[in-house]
């Protein structure tokens, strides 16, 4: 009996282990084995690389060469900025609104602002195109910061959600009795403390819009390239080596974000909840 | 002046989410009711024409059975990768953590070229292979199904991951100890008193996995290749090559109800086996 057991624990642990250790090898090993790949010496992309340089990263960030790719790249973080911006504002005040709000339409329209996250984007890409189109717009950026909000809101919703609902309603009724309007207690009370909440759900709207294709790969043209557009463009084609320093430039980018956002607001317990 | 009812601060985001959201979604429905592509007739022509092909099915199902086929990879080494986040000390948790949600802030077209990095036929595996003299050829495992699933593994790892360790956090430590006390062995403790209880955070991530796998266009186009064709790709081409948007639109509504219908079909099992542990 003793020893069927200590068998079974045994061969718990070796399973486990060994998926779980599986999993981590699969997680971590791609983004290692894509930054090493960036810096090779050859003139395709092969793992383990021929010796070291930097001249994808040179070729990368040569403004003649690699023009596209910059003016794909800057119209990416404009929508991105601008997106979130407008997310932020309309976001917020809707969960201030309704997040508290026991009222059937409260829990549906909350239901509605998030369905975003499970509707298939492209669904929504190719019906913003269509809308757009039939009514009469001209693609322009302006349309694609209208689309990466509605995809990117829920994010600013769910953790403004989250801290609004970790708030104590007595901190409200105490400063209104103490005789602050609604405004000041919004201002000096309530917002301070979802503030935390708002900016990690800011952050990461911010990089969904970065990486979003569903509804850059229908709102965009050549004149309004988008980076992730343009990057499955080089590699649709043949492989372009430009692109392993792009990854290398955005998986840098991408860690030092999140230790800041982690050491700042939290990110990573924010996002469990 | 009467004093704003908190309500009203929803209305600017109701109002942009019905003027560019809604909106265009009923339009994709109206404009999938027309048979020619310069939107003029009215009819049921494009909804015939793509129920009555047998290849349409063919498409419907392979695209839901990737999304099968990844959940059920994400599960299997998910699942144990939780586990042990949960045997972690904290200081081992938070490296955990930042390693699961690192993926999630990269780029899926950074993930996916990873992917042909690893995969190619130069790449990392056939490399390997071939040095250890397993194989003399390299394996083609681009532009295959089982190269995809591997790839959307990863890709949607974190998908998966996150709400399975929420929920498996606020377990109580004392059940399984309990259990064990009880002469249960940990493979038993697992199964009637672990998998049981962390179902509602299971079958989210399921959920999570299944809508973005089965719609992660990208990969599907670049690691699967034009050879492999699932429903986000047959949109592409209908909309943005043939220009045919009315067949686009049937495609990309019965990609919504397939996706919605799976994805309701899931929360419904949560629900009730939600219920179930409680009850």
């Amino acid at each position: 009996m003793g020893r069927r057991r200590s068998f079974g624990d045994l061969s718990y642990g070796l399973v486990i282990g060994t998926l779980a250790t599986l999993a981590l090898l699969i997680i971590v090993a791609p983004v290692v084995i894509v930054l090493t790949t960036s810096f090779t010496e050859g003139r395709s992309i092969k793992f383990p690389p021929t010796g070291f340089s930097l001249q994808w990263y040179e070729a990368l960030f040569d403004p003649s060469k690699s023009r596209q790719i910059h003016r794909a790249a800057s119209n990416s973080l404009e929508v991105a900025a601008w997106s979130t911006a407008f997310g932020m504002l309309l976001g917020s005040m809707a969960a201030l609104g309704i997040a508290r709000n026991r009222h059937r339409l409260a829990r549906i329209a909350d239901g509605f602002f998030l369905s975003p996250l499970v509707l298939p984007g492209l669904t929504f890409g190719l019906a913003a195109l269509m809308y757009f189109t039939l009514i009469g717009f001209r693609p322009s950026l302006n349309l694609i910061i209208a689309g990466h909000m509605i995809v990117t809101i829920p994010f600013i919703l769910r953790t403004t959600t989250a801290s609004l609902s970790q708030l104590d309603p007595a901190l409200n009724d105490c400063s209104q009795s103490l005789g602050a309007s609604w405004l000041y207690t919004l201002r000096r009370v309530t917002l301070p403390l979802i503030a935390p909440g708002i900016f990690a759900g800011a952050f990461l709207a911010f990089m969904a819009s970065i990486d979003n294709v569903p509804v850059s790969l229908f709102l965009s043209t050549a004149r309004t390239d988008m980076l992730p557009i343009r990057m499955w463009g080089m590699m649709e084609s043949t492989l372009d080596p430009r692109i392993a320093a792009v990854s290398g430039v955005l998986i840098t980018s991408a860690f030092l974000l999140m230790l800041i956002m982690e050491w700042t607001v939290g990110l990573t317990r924010r996002m469990r909840e | 002046m009467k004093k704003l009812a908190e309500w009203q601060l929803a209305l600017p985001l109701a109002l942009a989410f019905a003027s560019i959201f809604l909106a265009p979604l009923l339009m994709l429905i109206g404009v999938s009711f027309f048979n020619d592509d310069k939107i003029t007739q009215p009819g049921f022509g494009q909804w015939a024409k793509f129920l009555g092909d047998p290849f349409s099915y063919k498409v419907i199902f392979d695209t839901m059975m990737l999304g099968v086929k990844t959940v059920c990879a994400t599960i299997l080494i998910g699942y144990p990768l939780a586990l042990i986040y949960l045997d972690a000390s904290p200081r081992v948790q938070k490296v955990l953590i930042f390693i699961i949600v690192m993926p999630l802030l990269l780029s899926v077209v950074v993930r996916t070229f990873a992917w042909i990095v690893v995969l190619g036929r130069e790449g990392v595996v056939n490399t390997l292979l071939m040095q250890l003299g397993i194989i003399s050829e390299p394996l083609r495992l681009l532009q295959t199904e089982l190269g995809l699933v591997i790839s959307l593994t990863q890709i949607e790892m974190p998908l998966m991951l996150l709400p399975l360790i929420s929920v498996m956090s606020r377990l109580d430590p004392n059940l399984r100890d309990a259990s064990a006390a009880l002469g249960a062995s940990r493979w038993r403790t697992l199964f009637t008193v672990i998998v049981p209880l962390s179902m509602p955070g299971l079958v989210a991530g399921c959920l999570l996995v299944f809508a973005s796998s089965t719609t992660a266009f990208i990969s599907q186009t670049v690691i699967g290749g034009v050879r492999l064709i699932y429903l986000p790709l047959l949109i592409w081409q209908q909309s943005l090559v043939v220009f045919n948007w009315p067949f686009a639109a049937v495609v990309s509504i019965t990609l919504l109800i397939s996706v919605l219908t799976v994805v309701s079909a899931l929360s419904w099992l949560g629900r009730r086996s939600g219920g179930y542990v409680h009850g």
